[in-house]
């Protein structure tokens, strides 16, 4: 039950990007093309999940027995680095194409702030379900951060749809690009409020 | 460009939000009201000038190929900094701004600033563009901070001008988007002319 709290919750109620705004950048930027979206989900779906899990260990038997928490920052962002070096070579060695289709954006994936979000919002904020508010162990922050990439996804691939259609309308000339998108975001976050109050 | 020009770029020019469109993670969670984002534009800018300071001073000797990891732990070092002097000195602040504090880490226009200009440039002239770019984001910020804090709460700075409810949607997620979009759209409109 608390496993399915963690999922409803992370994908639409407090979706990463539409209630927390975590990962603006890259949300804005690989979603003009339903193709890009999609991969990019895959690849921030597969790097958030395994960075929290890496960065939860770390944390739990290397920081906190040493009284290190302050080092968190930096240990965090280290690791992610390394992780999204190491999918860029995977995914260069499988599929090259999907590799030359999210370009800059996946060595940007370290600068994601979902990732480094999730990874500090799992051993440090308290979650509240079944009338109690604890902190997560393992096996829930590997689903709580899965879940949340798979919100993540879903919010882009939404949007890349709605902004295909979008470059096919007449908008008013000041309107064009970014700020009709940012203005059918902010559509789509009062469509997810809908979500708030269910768990 | 000229001393002047490396401070006033970051408001019309190059500026952090409307034209170069980075760092706006903090820029939407952070504005629910004009402190919060004044708030939020100066920590960020403590961290732009210093990591400014340091990697054009260091820019020269660090090897291609790792500069990318080297900038971030620089940057995160300056970041480990910030947060233990907010939790000593203004410990409410950094209750409120929480999670963004740290993910000043991973702010674009940081990292951006870095390898685009510090990495480049003399330390004065890098610590003045940190100055530059700094205060954009900050004006950036509690513009947005104040017309959200308007609409949302009926109040300037804490200061209420109404009595009752404000929109609520404008404090909640939704506002942030539409009032960067509307925003947007008036900077161009204006930047046009």
């Amino acid at each position: 039950m608390e496993y399915f709290l963690i999922i409803v919750s992370a994908i639409f109620v407090n979706n990463i990007v539409l209630a927390q705004f975590l990962g603006i950048c890259p949300f804005m930027g690989v979603s003009s093309k339903l193709s890009t979206a999609t991969g990019m989900s895959g690849a921030v779906a597969f790097v958030i999940t395994l960075a929290t899990v890496v960065t939860f260990l770390i944390n739990k038997y290397l920081l906190v027995p040493f009284g290190l928490e302050f080092l968190q920052t930096i240990a965090f962002i280290l690791v992610i680095a390394a992780l999204v070096q190491m999918v860029e070579i995977v995914l260069k060695k499988i599929s090259p194409s999907l590799y030359q289709a999210l370009g800059i954006f996946l060595p940007l994936i370290t600068t994601n702030c979902a990732v480094l979000g999730v990874a500090i919002t799992v051993v440090t904020k308290e979650f509240t379900f079944g009338g109690a508010a604890h902190m997560l162990n393992l096996a829930q922050a590997a689903v709580y951060a899965l879940a949340t990439s798979l919100g993540y996804g879903l919010a882009m691939i939404l949007f890349a749809g709605l902004r295909e259609q979008l470059s096919r309308s007449e908008v008013p000339a000041a309107f064009k690009g970014l700020p009709i998108a940012f203005i059918t975001v902010g559509i789509m976050a009062m469509a997810f409020l809908g979500f708030s109050g269910i768990v | 460009m000229s001393k002047f020009g490396l401070i006033t770029k970051g408001f019309l020019k190059e500026n952090p939000t409307f034209v170069l469109v980075l760092g706006l993670c903090p820029t939407l969670a952070t504005t629910t009201s004009a402190m919060n984002g004044l708030e939020m534009g100066l920590a960020t800018m403590f961290v732009l000038i210093l990591s400014n300071i340091v990697i054009s001073l260091i820019a020269p000797v660090v090897p291609d190929k790792v500069h990318i990891p080297v900038y971030i732990v620089v940057i995160a070092t300056f970041v480990t900094l910030l947060q233990l002097l907010m939790q000593a000195y203004v410990p409410d602040v950094y209750e409120t701004l929480g999670l963004f504090i740290p993910l000043i880490v991973v702010n674009c226009i940081v990292l951006g600033r870095a390898e685009a200009f510090a990495s480049k440039n003399s330390v004065g002239d890098s610590a003045l563009d940190g100055i530059g770019i700094g205060l954009g984001f900050t004006v950036t910020l509690t513009i947005i901070g104040i017309v959200r804090e308007i609409l949302g709460s009926g109040s300037v700075f804490g200061w209420r001008f109404i009595t009752g409810d404000g929109i609520l949607a404008f404090v909640m997620a939704p506002g942030a988007f539409l009032v960067l979009g509307y925003l947007m759209v008036l900077f161009n409109k204006l930047a046009k002319r």
